[in-house]
């Protein structure tokens, strides 16, 4: 007997073009369907769908049925149909970030899925940082950066899909469960996060939308600057300084140390930019505070890709060597210590 | 019985030499995907050549160190895991002048080891 199994990427276009055509009412045929880097655990995909004659730049965000997520994970990540109406609600509320157009189903087989519109631009921060056509750009990303913000914390709450609420004592929280979980002694992270506990700014009365992942690695740029902002898997609702203080830690300035606006301006330039967009006025103490954070949530997360690996649940030896990263934020972290003190 | 030459160290910086120098340009050009995981492999070969160099002495020290914050004889881990205990507790703190020159010395052995040019 012989067993005709599909490749994946045949199954894949088979799908899209099924729940393609029901999206849009009529025979769509995909073309350069592949898949882009980026983890196993979730997928993307790149494709173009031809609809009566008109061609559609399309991308598929997938969570494959049968690949398991770490329990940390599951706990601060939001699911692909979340990522959905998230996306659905920032895109229409002016936002710079792709357009959702439709989910799949779970007859469809691909686990969670939905597609978005792809925007054009590369997120490749070595490039972006020294590239020749992109000098205009560099000379705009930090303002960009600023403003878009303030449109993501503008988001109505009441469009949005149920988030977590994290703040600041959720976060701390979270972080020493991670070390717990991973077992091995970390004096510098239980130095920074009892100084986080210490100094921890109070909840907000009205949280606002979090990006919760904004940073340079994430976002699209093109030679004339921000195109989109991607990767919105770790949304919640808490403090909108969280997300500039992300922006600022010193792993995504990619050697541009001077420059902490995520390797492209200044922290004042971010803060300006935000304000004149109508983000809140930005307290330096509480910038201060999350970047900090920020810096010890790197590193843990640097631990738990390496555990990734260790525990079995994916062999790669990426992810295995991102565990020897972690100390670049306890000498980043023992450097703001002193200077917060 | 001590090995020949090269040592661990020899060998492995021989190893990252001739993948970089050889097998990444050649990758490149035929599986850039792969030239990649190459590099994040010569990388990471070079963080075992230092730390079969440096890594022993630099664990003596840290050892000798904590032995002295702590005032009892264990092993690093055990060590290592009280001193953990102390600072989320808030036994400890960042006003604590000896723990900090601690940490910072440690910390500078393992930059020394896991990414030299990190700054």
């Amino acid at each position: 007997m012989t067993v005709h199994t599909l490749t994946e990427v045949e199954n894949v276009a088979r799908v899209l073009t099924e729940a393609t055509s029901r999206h849009f009412g009529a025979t769509a045929t995909i073309e350069g369907l592949s898949r882009q880097s980026g983890g196993a655990s979730r997928q993307t995909w790149s494709f173009d769908a031809l609809v009566n004659g008109e061609r559609h730049d399309l991308i598929l965000r997938r969570d494959p049925p049968t690949l398991g997520k770490t329990e940390r994970e599951r706990a601060v990540a939001i699911d692909r149909a979340t990522e959905f109406r998230v996306l659905r609600a920032a895109f229409e509320a002016g936002v710079r970030a792709p357009e959702p157009l439709f989910e799949l189903t779970p007859q469809d087989g691909l686990g969670e899925a939905y597609v978005m519109r792809r925007i054009g631009g590369i997120a490749i921060a070595r490039k972006l940082l020294r590239d020749a056509p992109y000098e205009t750009a560099r000379g705009r990303i930090a303002r960009q950066l600023g403003e878009i913000l303030a449109r993501i914390h503008a988001t109505d709450p009441a469009t949005l899909p149920g988030l977590a609420r994290r703040e600041a004592a959720d976060h701390i929280a979270e972080l020493r469960r991670s070390l717990d979980l991973l077992g091995r002694p970390q004096p510098v992270f239980e130095l920074a996060l009892s100084w986080l506990d210490r100094r921890k700014p109070a909840p907000l009365d009205r949280p606002v939308l979090v990006h919760g992942d904004y940073r340079t690695g994430n976002y699209l740029v093109d030679e004339t600057g921000v195109t989109t902002i991607l990767d919105w898997e770790l949304a919640h609702l808490g403090d909108p300084v969280e997300d500039l203080g992300w922006l600022c830690v010193k792993s995504w300035r990619f050697g541009a140390i001077d420059r902490p606006a995520g390797g492209f301006g200044s922290r004042e330039e971010l803060w300006a930019a935000y304000e004149r967009a109508g983000g809140g006025k930005v307290d330096p103490v509480r910038a201060h505070w999350w970047e900090v954070f920020g810096t010890a949530h790197w590193g843990i997360i640097c631990l738990n890709q390496a555990w990734k690996h260790l525990s079995g649940s994916i062999k790669s030896m990426e992810h295995a060597s991102i565990g020897r990263r972690a100390v670049e934020t306890e000498v980043d972290l023992l450097q703001l210590l002193k200077q917060g003190a | 019985m001590a090995q020949d030459r090269p040592t661990a160290a020899e060998l492995l910086a021989a190893i990252a030499d001739f993948l970089r120098e050889e097998a990444t340009p050649a990758l490149d050009r035929t599986e850039p995907r792969l030239g990649f995981q190459m590099r994040v492999a010569v990388n990471s070969l070079a963080i075992l050549e230092r730390e079969v160099r440096l890594g022993p002495a630099a664990d003596a020290r840290e050892h000798e160190r904590l032995v002295g914050l702590l005032g009892r004889e264990a092993t690093l881990e055990e060590l290592n895991r009280e001193l953990a205990r102390q600072l989320r507790t808030g036994q400890r703190d960042e006003t604590d002048v000896a723990l900090m020159a601690h940490l910072e010395a440690t910390i500078a052995d393992k930059i020394a080891i896991a990414n030299p040019k990190w700054r």
